[in-house]
């Protein structure tokens, strides 16, 4: 199968290995991956903060650097809600109808597209380390994934899985509300930190990319010796 | 103005309060986890959906529902008052308890008198207001307002209403809940057996045969509808339901969300004023309601049964307490009506001051898409120029202009890298309290360009 990467800019800029690692993993599978280099972001951090018309400029150039590809992978459940969720809803152009409705229904974040569209849950990983698995909101209630990640990650060999009590609780990132709200956004996070810790975990996996630049940036404040790692490059390890 | 940020940092800072709000909207939301994995997730699911469909349609031909409920309530004896704003309301309340010549109205629980600010209203009229619901009670006493829409002192430990209660009703020190419960009853009774009026909300008003429906856990309601010889009910014009038949999925879906009840202590139906003899008025509240019933974005917000579960599954209000968002109703559903009643002005912070976890959303009984609204009110908060930030204006027009041009994306790459280490060593509102990553040496696309093609 041809699969486009879709890369967002936060992975592209402090993440890149992420991305090289779906890259591997696709491949690894026997599957074709192509990145469309145009791309550049999905419009959301402009969306989220209420600057609607400057969004729509960057959200219209995604959809046709995407126009022609029919699957569409990417390793963000919050960047994969913008695209499959809210263009859909928002970007109202009758010129651009048809391409969005196409890249809406085409996009599948990375966890999703292996269990649910290539029916794959074993990828060979091994990952000889305790993790736990923290659930993204994005991915959790707008894309309603779960268990797909768990199941990843439940196949890597010599990974020992663990759940803390407050994995469904946001993480307190949200965007520009970490740093418009930084006491906030703070005390979520170390709350979050708190069930992490209690599980006992060497490492602290999640799908997105920014959840994990929150949390990782108030565990090295704190000096706590976990790390923080995207799943997909828990599943490109070997 | 209420300068949301810094109520939050209060808050925030006082561990006790916070030990407070943890413990107790997590009590709340076990509690309520409970009762709805005992009554299954299909069902539940169900209910929610069904309410959202009657409260659809409702809210689609509120002008037909409410004249209904005015027509019958009107045959039935029932003074019915259309109040536009606030201060029509009070007004009409304060001029009944003159004739009556009240020097006091007992009240129950009713979150739409706080909006309207009646207590104020009656303080400055020389009439006494004296709140008879236990939490309600506490919030009077203290001289605070609510913090939540159905646990008023939710923000207060037991060891806070003791000392309150040592304190304002110069009693003997005690937390046991029974023997507080107990002096707060003996100090009330007096009252509504004297009282000439008494004011109560409203949880639904059924249009086809105006009953007038008021759940609660106290009696308190049922006293203060029925010893007084007026009754004052106050509801927002949303209240209203079509028909009797549709108040059974209200009343599963209510108590569960609010309380973690299966079923409130009481459940009263008011039908009309003949039978008792007693006097009933309804005030009808509009306040900025059919404005918001004209805008297809948000009218869904009218949608609401102020369960307060929003408010308990928020891990920002968990945190920062309800008195931080400034007016009366809290949490998610605050965020989007008081920039919506009050002002984009006054609630501009609001609509911001949420991580859209969408919790709010899976939680709401009646399926109010509470992250999205709050999501659309960001924009509306940013175009109306209610609250300017030249800054982050100017940097999203560089960010579109770098972003739509992909040479442009890979030189600002390029720049970011050149800068030394230091300049990601400070990020204001980012790294006080967390540290900042540095660019990774090759992104992404470099690295594609060069190994991976």
């Amino acid at each position: 199968m041809k699969i486009a990467l879709f890369v967002p800019c936060i992975v592209d800029q402090f993440y890149p290995h992420v991305a090289v690692s779906a890259v591997r993993i696709l491949r690894r599978l026997g599957h074709e991956v192509v990145f469309p280099v145009e791309q550049t972001c999905c419009g959301q951090p402009a969306f989220n903060s209420g600057y609607h018309a400057e969004a729509r400029r960057v959200a219209k150039r995604l959809v046709k650097v995407f126009s022609g590809a029919d699957s569409i992978v990417s390793v963000s459940g919050s960047c994969t809600t913008m695209v499959t969720c809210f263009y859909p809803k928002w970007l109202m152009d009758p010129a651009l109808a048809g391409d969005v409705r196409h890249i809406a229904s085409h996009m599948y974040e990375f966890s999703d597209f292996l269990v649910n569209q290539l029916q794959t849950v074993d990828v060979g990983a091994r990952f000889p380390h305790k993790v736990t698995y923290h659930d993204a909101c994005h991915g959790l209630r707008e894309l309603r994934i779960k268990s797909e990640p768990r199941q990843l990650l439940a196949a890597v060999r010599e990974l020992e899985l663990v759940e803390m009590d407050n994995a469904e609780e946001c993480c307190g990132f949200g965007g520009t509300f970490a740093v418009k709200f930084t006491e906030i956004s703070t005390a979520m996070g170390n709350d979050k930190i708190t069930g992490v810790c209690a599980t006992g975990a060497d490492y602290l996996t999640a799908g997105d990319s920014s959840c994990l630049m929150h949390l990782n940036g108030l565990l090295k404040r704190q000096n706590i010796p976990i790390q923080t790692i995207h799943y997909a490059e828990i599943l490109a390890n070997q | 103005m209420h300068d949301f940020k810094q109520a939050a940092h209060d808050n925030l800072t006082n561990t006790h309060l916070r030990q407070t709000l943890r413990k107790s909207t997590r009590t709340s939301l076990l509690k309520r986890s409970q009762v709805v994995q005992e009554l299954g997730e299909d069902t539940w699911q169900q209910l929610r959906r069904r309410a959202h469909q009657i409260k659809k349609e409702t809210i689609a031909h509120l002008d037909e529902y409410l004249e209904q409920l005015e027509a019958h309530l009107t045959e039935q004896g029932v003074q019915v008052f259309w109040a536009e704003t606030a201060a029509e309301a009070n007004d009409y309340i304060i001029q009944l308890a003159k004739r009556e010549g009240a020097s006091f109205v007992v009240k129950s629980k009713s979150m739409t008198t706080e909006e309207i600010d009646l207590n104020p209203a009656l303080q400055a009229a020389g009439i006494n207001p004296i709140e008879t619901d236990l939490g309600e009670y506490i919030v009077q006493l203290a001289g605070e307002r609510p913090s939540h829409i159905t646990a008023p002192a939710l923000h207060k430990s037991r060891e806070d209403i003791a000392r309150l209660f040592q304190e304002k009703l110069g009693i003997d020190y005690t937390d046991n809940p029974q023997e507080l419960t107990k002096i707060a009853r003996q100090k009330l009774r007096q009252k509504f057996l004297t009282a000439k009026i008494g004011v109560s909300g409203v949880n639904f008003a059924i249009a086809e045969n105006g009953t007038l429906v008021v759940i609660e856990n106290e009696a308190n309601a049922r006293l203060c509808m029925t010893l007084p010889d007026v009754h004052v009910a106050v509801m927002g014009i949303e209240k209203v339901i079509p028909k009797l038949e549709h108040l059974p999925t209200f009343l599963r879906l209510l108590p569960r969300s609010a309380t973690g009840q299966k079923f409130t202590s009481y459940v009263s139906l008011i039908r009309g004023a003949q039978s008792s003899g007693k006097a009933v008025h309804l005030v009808l509240l509009d306040n900025g309601r059919s404005e918001m019933l004209a805008d297809p974005r948000f009218h869904q917000a009218l949608y609401c049964i102020r369960c307060g579960a929003c408010l308990n599954t928020c891990p920002v209000y968990q945190r920062v307490g309800g008195h931080t968002y400034g007016w009366v109703y809290p949490g998610p559903i605050g965020a989007i009506l008081t920039p919506k009643y009050q002002g984009l002005t006054q609630g501009k912070d609001l609509p911001f001051a949420s991580s859209l976890c969408g919790s709010c959303t899976d939680i709401c009984p009646v399926q109010i898409d509470l992250h999205h609204l709050l999501l659309w009110l960001r924009q509306a908060v940013v175009s109306s120029g209610s609250d300017r930030h030249l800054i982050e204006a100017v940097a999203m027009k560089f960010w579109t202009i770098t972003m739509i041009s992909p040479l442009l994306y890979r030189l600002a790459s390029r720049l970011v890298r050149w800068l030394p280490q230091r300049a990601f060593h400070y990020i204001p509102g980012w790294t006080e309290t967390r540290d900042f990553p540095s660019p990774a040496p090759k992104t992404f696309r470099e690295i594609w360009n060069e190994s991976l093609k």
